[in-house]
């Protein structure tokens, strides 16, 4: 199975630690991953400030880039989201409807394609994590438990890979999947309201107190990253992949 | 009564008083003040009370906890949520047709249905009805639409006197401003403020007990009541099959409105209300309150098909750009809505920066989506005012795609516009060096180096700086890395 690897730009410039623990996953469970280097932004951070008209020839771009994979996995949902969501703004050949049906987001990907079992993954993360469900993965992608609907049975692929690593205790928020006041171009639009947004996050993890804020959305970790440390706190984050990505 | 909060000075009267020369700051000052202020600015205002908007936050929750608890109670609830959109969806493909139906069935209940275009014609219509009916007082429970068209404002200078009869509202004419939530009016008071102004309004005791202070309210409100010469409300539905119309209230005081004072009552509804069976209202009316408060139905759930002997009963149908709205493909299922309030009560940037700070009428998101059907340009920053987190989306019962409409009017709002804003600039600049890869790279680095260097003057600068860190710049990027240890 040939993967294309996606790292989103602030991933490749900030945390690269997050794109190595990506491709080290993929790798150990039997992928073939490539990187593809040409590849630049999806076109998010433009279309949600109302420019996609402008980001089309990233579109075209990444499709471009990505359509040779069988698959192409990210560990960002809401650039995934992106890609499957928006990129109806051009064309739908078939190179287009493959990348749009085949652009994966890590968790899931691991779950529903995947299959992975705790033998698999030999994971161990011996610390209290509290889960941070972001949006776009959460309620646009549709993996996670969404509060705000009455459909029993809902699943989780962020619990389910949990649940897989030895050690880890992960907690779940008072209000499991309130926005963290990213938003993209929001953050910066809209700062204080962003912040007051993420502060209110946070103080639901610290009250729990854990060590570790994990996620599936680097640039929601980000943000809330960004509050932590300035607000003098201990408590961290880290994505998914890498609790997934750790060995004992 | 008599307005407290001052009104901005208009120009007329600015001119024509003979005033010293302000000096330059002062006159900076008044223009600030005089500019509408955007959705983040205003945010801003209501943040600086930490305290309050701490507690507004927590207000705001308990609506949509008690909501999510009663939703969850019914096993068909997403089955409903189904069921009403197909049914709004189908109403307003045919809109014309069942607005007609409803008019002849109204009339020949012996209801007068007027119709008009925008709100200057549905305040004249009402000024004029209540004016042949020699109207000097007229009550008036609770409705966003008399609010969308400036209706007390209008019949004030008109000599009538016009009471709110719904608790929140008329607080909110004791302190001269507008609701901050279509369903709570005053959601943003607490009972302490409400306590002072009806020490001031009323005359009541020092006191913050909200049964002293409501039953003090009822005394004052039952003689306004008896002493009306005529009432008003809205319309929560009108059903096309009947030519009758229901309202939703708490406080019955729409009912006590039409019978305590039985000789003249207006309705004003707008297109959107209508829906077509008596019996489609077993769907909205479980959803309604159930979704706003988490009550199974509101205390009150009236219907009104004919006038009592000797009085009448008179519909204001208002378009005021529901049409252009229906036009819109992209944006004519807003019209669905049934003004819950639920997609406010769940969004997380309302509940951190209360219904004020949004211009329009309609506050939160279901607010962000109308105002630019409204006006796109005095609207222009409303559907930036999210995250597009959602939420609205999932909680709405009429299964209004919110966020997607959000984004959307983003696209519209860019495109339509001739000039460009800073933030729009910023934008194309990103989109043409992100299609480079080299240029994407480099300014990467570069972005880097200043990030490294001046770390603590470009954290303070920007707006990311405000109460965040940058992120630690590592000594690769995930491209070097690779390029260095796993390329192929
Ligand atoms: S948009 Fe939906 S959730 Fe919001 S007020 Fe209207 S009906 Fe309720």
């Amino acid at each position: 199975m040939k993967v294309g690897l996606f790292i989103p730009c602030f991933v490749d410039q900030y945390y690269p630690e997050v794109g190595k623990a990506t491709y080290q996953l993929l790798t150990k469970l039997g992928c073939d991953v490539d990187y593809p280097t040409g590849q630049t932004c999806c076109g998010q951070p433009m279309a949600n400030g109302g420019h996609a008209k402008d980001s089309v020839k990233l579109a075209y771009k990444f499709v471009d880039i990505f359509s040779e994979y069988d698959y192409v996995v990210g560990p960002s949902g809401s650039c995934v989201s992106h890609v499957r969501d928006h990129y109806d703004i051009i064309e739908q050949t078939d190179d287009v409807k493959h990348v749009r049906k085949d652009t994966w987001e890590i968790s899931d990907f691991l779950v529903n394609v995947l299959k992975v079992d705790g033998g698999m993954l030999k994971a161990s993360f011996p610390h209290k994590v509290g889960v941070h469900n972001s949006c776009h993965a959460h309620r646009h992608l549709g993996v996670g438990i969404q509060s705000e609907l009455n459909i029993p049975n809902q699943e989780s692929t962020i619990e389910k890979l949990l649940a897989l690593v030895n050690g880890v205790e992960a907690v779940e928020m008072e209000h499991p999947d309130e926005c963290c006041g990213f938003g993209g171009t929001f953050s910066v639009t809209e700062a204080t309201v962003s912040v007051q947004m993420g502060k209110n996050r946070i103080k639901e993890h610290i009250k729990e107190n854990v060590e570790f804020i994990t996620g599936v959305d680097m640039s929601c970790l980000m943000h809330m990253e960004g509050i932590l440390k300035r607000e003098g706190h201990k408590v961290e984050v880290k994505h998914l992949v890498e609790i997934l990505n750790s060995e004992l | 009564m008599e307005p407290t909060q001052a009104k901005p000075q208009t120009k007329f009267n600015t001119k024509s008083e003979t005033k010293p020369k302000a000096n330059l700051k002062t006159k900076k000052i008044i223009k600030q003040q005089t500019q509408t202020q955007t959705h983040a600015q205003l945010a801003e205002g209501f943040l600086s009370n930490q305290l309050k908007a701490s507690w507004f936050n927590k207000s705001i929750w308990y609506q949509r906890d008690k909501r999510d608890v009663a939703t969850k109670k019914l096993n068909e609830w997403e089955t409903l949520r189904e069921l009403a959109s197909d049914i709004k969806a189908h109403t307003l493909s045919k809109l014309d047709e069942y607005l007609i139906e409803f008019e002849e069935k109204a009339t020949a209940n012996g209801i007068n249905i007027h119709w008009a275009s925008d709100d200057k014609e549905h305040n004249e219509i009402a000024t004029n009805l209540l004016k042949k009916h020699n109207a000097k007082k007229v009550v008036k429970s609770k409705s966003m639409l008399s609010e969308e068209c400036e209706l007390n404002h209008h019949l004030e200078n008109n000599g009538i006197e016009i009471i709110e009869s719904d608790l929140g509202e008329r607080i909110l004419q004791f302190s001269g401003e507008k609701p901050s939530h279509i369903v709570m009016p005053a959601i943003h008071k607490t009972k302490e403020e409400i306590g002072e102004l009806f020490e001031e309004k009323l005359n009541t005791k020092k006191s913050n007990d909200p049964v002293y202070l409501t039953q003090a309210a009822r005394l004052h409100l039952r003689e306004k009541f008896i002493n009306a010469d005529a009432s008003m409300s809205g319309v929560n539905f009108a059903v096309a099959e009947t030519g009758s119309f229901v309202l939703c209230t708490n406080e019955g005081n729409a009912d006590l409105g039409l019978t305590a004072n039985s000789k003249l009552h207006i309705a004003s509804m707008g297109i959107e209300k209508i829906i077509p069976k008596q019996e489609h209202l077993g769907v909205f009316v479980r959803m309604l309150a159930r979704n706003a408060t988490g009550q199974p139905i509101t205390t009150y759930t009236s219907h009104f098909t004919k006038p009592n002997k000797g009085s009448e009963i008179h519909i204001i149908i208002v378009d005021n750009n529901r049409t252009k709205l229906l036009a819109e493909e992209k944006f004519n299922s807003s019209l669905k809505c049934i003004r819950c309030a639920a997609c406010m009560n769940t969004c997380p940037v309302f509940k951190n920066s209360g219904g004020h700070s949004y211009n329009f009428v309609i506050p939160g998101p279901i607010g962000a989506i109308l105002a630019p059907a409204h006006d796109i340009k005095k609207y222009e920053d409303m559907p930036f005012a999210s995250t597009l987190c959602g939420s609205c989306s999932n909680v709405c019962p009429v299964k209004i795609n919110i966020h997607e409409q959000l984004y959307d009017w983003r696209q519209e709002i860019t495109q339509r516009k001739s000039s460009f804003t800073i933030k729009s600039i910023m934008m194309k600049g990103g989109a043409f060096v992100l299609s480079h890869t080299w240029m994407y790279r480099l300014f990467g680095k570069i972005g880097g180096f200043f990030v490294h260097n001046f770390r603590k003057i470009s954290t303070m600068a920007t707006p990311w700086g405000k109460g965040r860190e940058l992120p630690d710049v590592p000594k690769e990027s995930f491209k070097d890395w690779w390029d260095n240890n796993a390329k192929k």
